[in-house]
């Protein structure tokens, strides 16, 4: 629902890196999103190519890597991931063990950008 | 065909929001002034509860409340009533608040002459759950007319807040509303948050809320 504001973040970070790499053209972006985050990429994509216009990064393509969230089970300490939207009960898989704390799944950052 | 270079950047992408989320957590902490950021869907009851809590607080902390909300005008109206100050941000439909924004708010109020300062966050699950604001606490209301099932549309908004209010009760006996099944999906997301069970309406359960929220304020006063 934000999508505007956080890709005019992504775009400032974006030129910042590509300009002090003294980068002709940014061609693509790689980002890592937790999947807890409600953000739609097909929409990222759509107002970066309209802000990035007559920029460095006009015509680069946002790469959206979807991290899992992560719980980790208080009985045995096994890591596992979970499907929040789907799943009402959260067992661990290891042992079915039912207690579990939320471990990630919130990461929003820019992993890295391909310039030329 | 020219070279392609990869650049490692590895930056958060909302770090300034973080770092000046940060910055205010860290003046509040040294005027010892407690920030609660109370978020819902609209009508979900932010107003009516912000209402009763300065019913019930006034009298030993002294607030105001930051008003975010759509219809906040109506809102900073009815806060008034109380005797409180309300600062009123002009939001133009944005879908959350973010820490720019309540720095903003922040501005004009006095940190020397307040203990505790509310936030009506604009009714939305999905963004505010996104943006920290500064606050010390996270607590969002889930009205019993919306369902048990939220948690489940809205893992995020479950995990960064320290406690849910469920109001609204006095629906329970005409709704289909599963409230065993709700706090046992709550708690699966996030085993150490609070819940409430109150209605703004009758009264019901809110001394419960009062008291976990003065006790949060005297802890957070005392580690300050
Ligand atoms: N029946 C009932 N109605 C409530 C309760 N709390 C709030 N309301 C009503 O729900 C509507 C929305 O409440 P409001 O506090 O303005 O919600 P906000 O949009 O989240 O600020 C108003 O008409 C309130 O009178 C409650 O506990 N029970
Ligand atoms: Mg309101
Ligand atoms: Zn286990």
């Amino acid at each position: 629902m934000h999508e505007l504001p956080v890709t005019e973040n992504i775009l400032k970070v974006v030129l910042r890196h590509a300009e002090e790499a003294k980068a002709g053209k940014v061609v693509r972006v790689s980002l890592r999103i937790g999947e807890l985050s409600d953000i739609i990429e097909e929409w990222l994509q759509r107002y970066f190519d309209y802000l990035s216009k007559g920029t460095l990064a006009e015509g680069a393509v946002l790469q959206v890597e979807r991290t899992p969230v992560i719980f980790r089970c208080e009985d045995c300490g096994e890591s596992f991931p979970v499907k929040v939207r789907e799943v009402h009960d959260i067992a661990c898989p290891s042992c079915g063990g039912g207690k579990a704390t939320f471990v990630s799944g919130r990461e929003f950052f820019i992993k890295n950008i391909e310039v030329i | 065909m020219a070279d392609i270079r990869l650049i490692e950047i590895k930056e958060e992408i909302f770090a300034d929001n973080d770092k000046l989320a940060g910055e205010i957590r860290e003046r509040l902490r040294e005027k010892e002034v407690f920030m609660l950021n109370l978020m819902a869907s609209p009508g979900g009851g932010k107003t009516s509860l912000i209402v009763q809590t300065l019913r019930g607080m006034k009298d030993h902390f002294r607030t105001a409340v930051i008003e975010g909300d759509i219809d906040s005008i109506v809102d900073a109206e009815k806060v008034a009533e109380e005797g409180i100050p309300a600062v009123q941000l002009r939001t133009g439909g944005a879908c959350h608040l973010d820490a720019v924004m309540v720095n903003m708010a922040l501005q004009e109020m006095n940190f020397d002459d307040l203990d505790l300062i509310i936030i009506e966050n604009i009714g939305n699950l999905v963004c505010p759950a996104e943006f920290d604001t500064g606050a010390v606490r996270n607590v969002m209301i889930l009205s019993v007319p919306e369902g048990d099932d939220k948690p489940l549309k809205y893992p995020l908004m479950f995990t960064v807040c320290d406690a849910i209010v469920v109001n609204k009760v006095d629906y329970l006996a005409i709704a289909d509303f599963d409230m065993a099944a709700l706090k046992q999906r709550v708690l699966k997301l996030n085993p150490k948050i609070k819940i409430f069970e109150v209605s703004c309406k009758t009264g019901e359960g809110i001394p419960a809320w009062i008291k976990w929220l003065r006790n949060e304020i005297t802890a957070f006063k005392k580690s300050a």
